[in-house]
């Protein structure tokens, strides 16, 4: 019997290869990591790539700025942007020209919303309204925004309302088709099981579809208030006279391109601002789907 | 080609819960040229009260379909099924589903997935406890109850799903192949928990599968299907006395039982090849 295990055992060993002296280094598998499509790297070195990318950027600001490379007229220093800011804000006019953009955004974001949402999940439930709609509204989507300005301009004037018209056209159809696939997505599955459960039809769209499609919807709102806020600095460039685009068109007579580059700064602040909030939405009623 | 036109189960005690009478189910081609497919041919079938029915067959042969029929989730392009005596026009909370694929709702936790049918039928809180915890122990889930179903593994998932349906006190429970898509160690496990709820409580079964031994082993009467058109072979009475458990599949009844049905389906399938 102990020769038969022997003989196993040799065999055994005859096809396992030798185990590797020395295991790899920390520092290979790291690099492994960094190299391999998907893998995850730790967070701390995410962090730090991220922040060296900012110091980088911000950097060569700097550098090519204080360091003469770039004429002050074309490219303000970080400097001249930061007491632009300060003095701006404490006269208040910074403010002024915030809200008069965040209003326009807002309000056109919200009045299409409240059409786009319910008339978007109309289309992704129902057959006919989709076969109404989906030709119409994808001609439309690919039209660029910008080229109904004057016509804007001529039937609505030069008020807060052609703005706002503006960023509704911009958005709503847009989000209607994106809203509709977001509820075409939700599993018949699903729906079938409702149904033998004992829903009926509008029991399946309220307690289903619904609940299923809010974290696509929310994440819909997010992407397309980001398209808002580029459209609202096209509309002010034109006929305004206060907002953040209006205030770099401003500037830009006057040569001023630290205001230009403030007013620049000040939308990717609001952006972010607004896609945190619709974040902290998505965590707050649609953590099942994160 | 044997016809297999209406062909009634002597039941002793009263009408079949659920009786499918010639149903087919043919879908049409898209184009003139394009015949179509015929997914299910004047099947018959009864399922007699408080007996657990098993469909086994291959894939493709409709029995999935019949299934979504008597559901009332698709309707028959012929035919008709009862059920308690009323033909089928739609979906109801009387016929309860448990699918192959997993159907919670993910935003609903395992209690409030359990409560779904109960809060549509306007149970009040009191009672709808009582039901929930009494299937959450059915099911041996009672320590998960407010998990989110992403949070359980797929054996757990389908506990809830007849947990879910069962709650719902169905006058027919329908299972579509809900073992499907889980390891074998989990399946068996599977098997025993639902061998173990079918006997508290008897309820009336409609079970498709293509795992010959989980017919045999959970089943009081087997439907063995062909494919092309979905068709029925044979009606089998499974002799095995219950309570059944695992360590039956090696017995001689259950493996002369077992071959019998792999003899039909193999029939079917050389014929189909020649």
């Amino acid at each position: 019997m102990y020769a038969q295990r022997m003989s196993i055992d040799t065999s055994a060993s005859a096809e396992i290869p030798p185990i590797s002296e020395a295991p790899p280094r920390r520092v290979q598998s790291l690099l492994t990591g960094c190299l391999t499509p998907k893998a995850d790297i730790p967070p701390q070195l995410g962090m730090a790539a991220s922040l060296l990318v900012w110091v980088l950027v911000l950097a060569a600001w700097a550098g090519s700025t204080y360091g003469g490379l770039l004429p002050a007229i074309f490219m303000p220093t970080p400097g001249a942007v930061a007491s632009r800011a300060v003095t701006m804000a404490s006269d208040g006019s910074l403010f002024v020209h915030i809200w008069s953009s965040a209003e326009v955004v807002l309000l056109g974001f919200i009045l299409s919303s409240l059409v786009a949402i319910p008339l978007g999940i109309a289309m992704g439930a129902f057959k006919l309204v989709q076969s109404s709609l989906e030709s119409l509204v994808n001609f439309i989507r690919y039209l660029p925004v910008t080229a109904f300005m004057p016509l804007f301009i001529l039937w609505i004037g030069i008020g807060i309302e052609q703005r706002v018209a503006l960023i509704v056209f911009g958005t709503f159809f847009s989000q209607l088709v994106m809203i509709a696939t977001v509820i075409r997505s939700v599993p018949q599955d699903l729906l079938n099981a409702s149904y033998t459960l004992g829903s009926s039809k509008r029991q399946v769209l309220w307690n289903v579809m619904l609940p299923s499609a809010l974290p696509g919807i929310l994440d819909t709102l997010r992407v397309t208030i980001g398209w808002a806020w580029t459209y609202v600095v096209a509309a002010e460039l034109i006929a305004a006279s206060s907002g953040l685009g209006y205030m770099s068109m401003k500037a830009a007579r006057g040569f001023q391109v630290d205001v230009i580059f403030l007013a620049i700064g000040a939308i990717g602040l609001l952006g972010l601002v607004t896609d945190l909030f619709f974040r902290l939405l998505s965590a707050r009623f649609a953590s099942w789907a994160q | 080609m044997s016809e297999t036109l209406a062909r009634p189960v002597s039941v002793l005690n009263g009408p079949p819960r659920l009786r499918a009478v010639n149903v087919s189910l043919h879908y049409p081609g898209h184009r003139k040229s394009d015949v179509g497919v015929t997914a299910l041919d004047r099947v018959s079938l009864d399922v007699p009260d408080q007996e657990f029915v098993v469909i086994v067959g291959p894939s493709g042969c409709g029995k999935s379909s019949l299934l979504y029929l008597a559901a009332g989730l698709q309707m028959p392009t012929d035919g008709e099924i009862y059920v308690g005596g009323n033909p089928v026009r739609g979906s109801g909370a009387d016929r309860g589903m448990v699918f192959q694929s997993y159907t919670l709702f993910p935003w609903l936790t395992v209690r409030q997935n359990i409560e779904f049918g109960l809060k549509l039928r306007k149970l009040g809180e009191p009672e709808r406890r009582e039901i929930v915890e009494h299937f959450l122990d059915e099911v041996g889930l009672r320590k998960f109850e407010n998990h989110l179903p992403k949070q359980l593994s797929g054996g757990m998932k389908q506990r809830v799903a007849l947990a879910r349906a069962l709650a719902n006190d169905p006058q027919i429970l329908l299972m579509d192949e809900p073992f499907g898509a889980l390891d074998s160690q989990t399946r068996s496990s599977m098997q025993k928990l639902l061998l173990r709820v079918w006997e508290h409580t008897k309820k009336t079964v409609l079970f498709v599968t293509h795992d010959i031994d989980e017919a045999i082993l959970l089943g009081d009467r087997i439907y063995v299907m062909t494919a092309h058109p979905g068709r029925i072979q044979e009606e089998i009475t499974v002799p095995i006395p219950r309570p059944r458990d695992l360590s039956m599949v090696m017995e001689p009844e259950f493996l002369t039982l077992k071959r019998r049905i792999l003899g039909l389906l193999h029939r079917e399938r050389d014929e189909d090849e020649g």
